[in-house]
C-alpha cells in the first residue's frame, strides 16, 4: 500500500486579480501557495477547508485543467505538465472528475446513456455495438435501474443524477477519481446513500480517491488520510484517527470545535474564532492564520512556520506546537 | 411556563403548478412561547421554508395560504389587511434569510437599508435612527461602524452581511425573529459566530425563535423545542433533549442515523431508501410508507394523525397507535 499514485511538490496557482483592460500588473489571488502531499494507491485522501482555501484549485490543476504556476505534479511517476498529446488523452482516461453540483455538470440534451458512454466511445474503449451493455453494466453498479438509460437527466432527483454523474466517471474505469464536494449539495438521507456508494466503488475496484468537502464529519467517515487547508497552505496533514484524536494546529482544532454536533447533551470546549478569513490578493504576513488564532504572537507576523514532520506522518505547520 | 407567543394550527398553503396542486404545507400546526428557540427540520422540498413565509404571508404568487390561522400576540394574521401586515413584518416579527449576499439590496450602502425600517416602524427621525443603527452595528460585534454604514453589500464578506441581516431584523425589537437557514451558506468558523451571537441576543432580548434549517447539528445546539416535517407534514415534535435521545418517527430516527457524526467512526452510514415522494397527487397513505422499514398495511392506505406521547413528545405514525412508548 505504499505505492504513491500522486506526488505533489510544493505546488503553486496564482490567478491575477484584476480583470480587463486596466489590468494592474503585480496583483495575483495566490489561490495555492506551496502545497505538497502524497496519495498513495487505493488511499481515499480528504482535502478540508473553508471557502477560498485553494482546495478546488488543487483538485483541477493536478488533473491538469488548469496550468500550475510552480511546483510539480506526478502521477504514476510522470510529470503531469510535461506530458505529450497522446499521454495527457491517456490522462483523461485514468483520472476523473465528480463536481458538487449536479444539476450543471450534466448536458441537459443528452440522454443518460450517452452521457455515460460518450467518453468510452471517444477514448476507444468500447466499440459503438458494445457501449450500451457497458453503460448498463456501469450504471447498475452506481444504483441505477437499466430503464433510466434512455432518460434525459431533468428527469432525475439531485441524488440520481449524482449517481449519473458517478457512473459517467466510474465508466473509464479510472484509477483515481478527483471528488470535488461531491455531497454537498444533497440531502442528509440523499448524501448517506452516495458515501456508501462511494466506499463500495473504492473498495471492489481499489480506486484513490482525492475527496475535498468542507464537512469534517463526512471526511472522517470516508477518508484514510486528512489534509486541513488554510488560505493556500495546508496547515496540517494526517492520517484520519491521528488527525481527529490529536490534533495539533490551533486552526484544525477551531474547526473541529466549530461542527455542529447532533447531540444536545453534548459538553464541549468550543472555541470561537474572530474576524473573518483575509483575502487571498493580500494574506497576512508571516503565518496566514495569526490574524484569527487565539495563540499568536509577534514571531508569527514575522516569519511563517516550516511545514514539518511532528512524528508519525503528521505533519503540522505552526511556531507553537 | 411562558406565555404563547405564535400558535399555528392546521395551516394548509397549497401551489398551484401546472402539473397539479402542491400541498407544500399540509395540516401544519405548533406553537412558540414567549423567549423559546423553535426549529423546524427537514431536507429539501418538506414545507419548512414555505411554512416560516406562509407566517409573514410572503409566499410566491402561485402559492396561496388556504386554510388554518395563525394566532400571534392575540391577533390572527390570517384575518389582517396588508396594510396591518406591512406594519407587523419588520416590527414586531423579524426575519434573516439563508443568502446573505442576496437578501441587501445592492445599490443602497448598508446604512440607508438599516435606516429604512427603523424610520418606517419606529418613527424616528432620520439621525436617530442614524444612531440607533450606528449601536446595533456596534452591538453586533461588528468593528469601525461609522465606516461600515458608508459601504455597499459588496464590500463586505457573507459572515458581515449575515450580521448586517441580523442588525436589522432586530432593529425594531421584535418579538418574533423568523431565520431561515441562517447559517447554510457560510463557512463552518463563521457559522459557530453567527449561532453565538444568536444565542447572545436571545438571551439579553428575550426574544423567541422560529429557526429553520436542516442541519442536525445546529438544531441540537439552538432548540429548545423541535418540530421535524416530511412531505408537508410534521411527522415528529418534542422538547430538543427528548427527540435527540429518544426519537420515535422512523424518518426522525433515519435521519439521526444517516448523519456522519464527528468521532463516530462507523463503517457503512445508515440509510433511508428511497427519496422523498412528489407532493403533486399524493394518496392517503403516509407519506413516508414508501421508505419506511416499518411499514405496515394501514401505512399504505390510512394516514397517521399526530399523536401525544410520553414526554411531551408527538408523533405521526401507526407504530404508536395507542399512545405508547414502543
Amino acid at each position: 500500500m505504499s505505492e504513491a499514485l500522486l506526488e505533489v511538490q510544493n505546488l503553486k496557482k496564482y490567478y491575477s486579480a484584476s480583470k480587463g483592460m486596466f489590468k494592474k500588473f503585480g496583483d495575483s489571488v495566490k489561490a495555492v501557495d506551496g502545497v505538497s502531499f502524497t496519495i498513495e494507491k487505493g488511499e481515499v485522501f480528504g482535502l478540508v477547508g473553508e471557502s477560498g482555501s485553494g482546495k478546488s484549485t488543487i483538485g483541477k490543476t493536478i488533473l491538469r485543467l488548469h496550468e500550475k504556476t510552480d511546483g510539480d505534479v506526478k502521477f504514476k511517476g510522470k510529470d503531469v505538465f510535461s506530458l505529450s498529446k497522446k499521454e495527457l488523452r491517456q490522462l483523461r482516461v485514468q483520472t476523473q472528475l465528480v463536481f458538487q453540483d449536479p444539476f450543471s455538470s450534466l448536458n441537459p440534451r443528452l440522454r443518460v446513456g450517452d452521457a455515460i458512454g460518450e467518453a468510452m466511445v471517444e477514448h476507444g474503449l468500447v466499440s459503438k455495438k458494445e457501449v450500451r451493455e457497458r453503460v448498463l453494466e456501469v450504471m447498475e453498479k452506481c444504483g441505477l435501474s437499466p430503464f433510466h438509460i434512455d432518460r434525459y437527466p431533468h428527469e432525475f432527483s439531485g441524488g440520481q443524477r449524482q449517481r449519473i454523474v458517478i457512473a459517467r466517471a466510474m465508466a473509464l474505469n479510472p484509477e483515481f477519481i478527483v471528488m470535488d464536494e461531491p455531497v454537498a449539495a444533497l440531502d442528509v438521507s440523499i448524501q448517506a446513500q452516495i458515501i456508501n456508494l462511494f466506499s463500495d466503488l473504492q473498495r471492489e475496484n481499489g480506486l484513490s480517491y482525492l475527496f475535498i468537502s468542507h464537512d469534517l464529519s463526512v471526511v472522517e467517515h470516508l477518508c484514510t488520510k486528512i489534509a486541513i487547508m488554510y488560505l493556500g497552505n495546508i496547515v496540517e496533514l494526517a492520517p484520519k484517527e491521528e488527525l481527529f484524536d490529536h490534533p495539533l494546529h490551533p486552526y484544525t482544532k477551531a474547526l473541529l470545535s466549530a461542527i455542529p454536533i447532533p447531540d444536545p447533551t453534548a459538553k464541549r470546549e468550543r472555541i470561537i474564532l474572530t474576524g473573518d478569513i483575509p483575502s487571498p490578493i493580500n494574506p497576512p504576513s508571516g503565518c496566514k492564520f495569526r490574524t484569527r488564532c487565539p495563540m499568536a504572537t509577534d514571531l508569527c507576523a514575522e516569519k511563517a512556520p516550516d511545514y514539518r514532520d511532528a512524528g508519525g506522518g503528521h505533519f503540522v505547520a505552526c511556531h507553537y506546537v | 411556563m411562558n406565555e404563547m407567543l405564535l400558535q399555528v394550527n392546521h395551516l394548509q398553503t397549497n401551489f398551484y403548478t401546472e402539473s397539479g396542486v402542491v400541498k407544500a404545507v399540509n395540516d401544519v400546526s405548533f406553537a412558540i412561547r414567549e423567549g423559546e428557540t423553535v426549529c423546524i427540520v427537514g431536507e429539501s422540498g418538506c414545507g419548512k421554508s414555505i411554512t416560516a413565509l406562509s407566517l409573514m404571508q410572503l409566499i410566491p404568487e402561485n402559492g396561496k395560504v388556504e386554510g388554518g390561522e395563525i394566532n400571534f400576540a392575540g391577533k390572527n394574521l390570517l384575518d389582517l389587511s396588508k396594510k396591518d401586515i406591512r406594519r407587523l413584518r419588520g416590527n414586531e416579527i423579524g426575519m434573516i434569510f439563508q443568502e446573505p449576499m442576496t437578501s441587501l439590496n445592492p445599490v443602497f450602502t448598508i446604512g440607508e437599508q438599516m435606516i429604512e425600517p427603523i424610520q418606517e416602524h419606529l418613527l424616528l427621525s432620520k439621525k436617530a435612527a442614524y444612531k440607533k443603527a450606528m449601536e446595533l452595528i456596534t452591538m453586533l460585534g461588528i468593528p469601525n461602524a461609522e465606516k461600515i454604514v458608508n459601504l455597499y453589500p459588496h464590500e463586505l464578506s457573507g459572515g458581515m452581511l449575515q450580521r448586517i441581516m441580523i442588525a436589522i431584523a432586530l432593529s425594531c425589537n421584535p418579538k418574533l425573529i423568523i431565520a431561515d437557514e441562517p447559517t447554510t451558506a457560510l463557512d463552518v468558523t463563521i457559522q459557530a459566530q453567527i449561532l453565538d451571537l444568536l444565542r447572545d441576543i436571545k438571551k439579553e432580548f428575550n426574544t423567541s425563535m422560529l429557526l429553520i434549517t436542516h442541519d442536525l447539528g445546529v438544531v441540537a445546539e439552538m432548540a429548545d423545542y423541535v418540530v421535524v416535517m416530511y412531505a408537508g407534514k410534521v411527522v415528529e415534535e418534542g422538547p430538543v433533549l427528548e427527540l435527540f435521545k429518544n426519537p420515535q418517527h422512523p424518518y426522525t430516527k433515519g435521519l439521526l442515523k444517516a448523519k456522519p457524526v464527528i468521532g463516530e467512526r462507523k463503517d457503512r452510514l445508515y440509510t433511508i431508501a428511497g427519496q422523498v415522494p412528489n407532493l403533486v397527487d399524493l394518496s392517503e397513505a403516509c407519506y413516508f410508507a414508501d421508505r419506511c422499514e416499518h411499514a405496515m398495511d394501514i401505512c399504505r392506505v390510512k394516514q397517521p394523525v399526530l399523536t401525544e406521547m410520553a414526554k411531551g413528545q408527538k408523533t405521526a405514525c401507526w407504530l404508536y397507535e395507542d399512545g405508547e412508548n414502543q
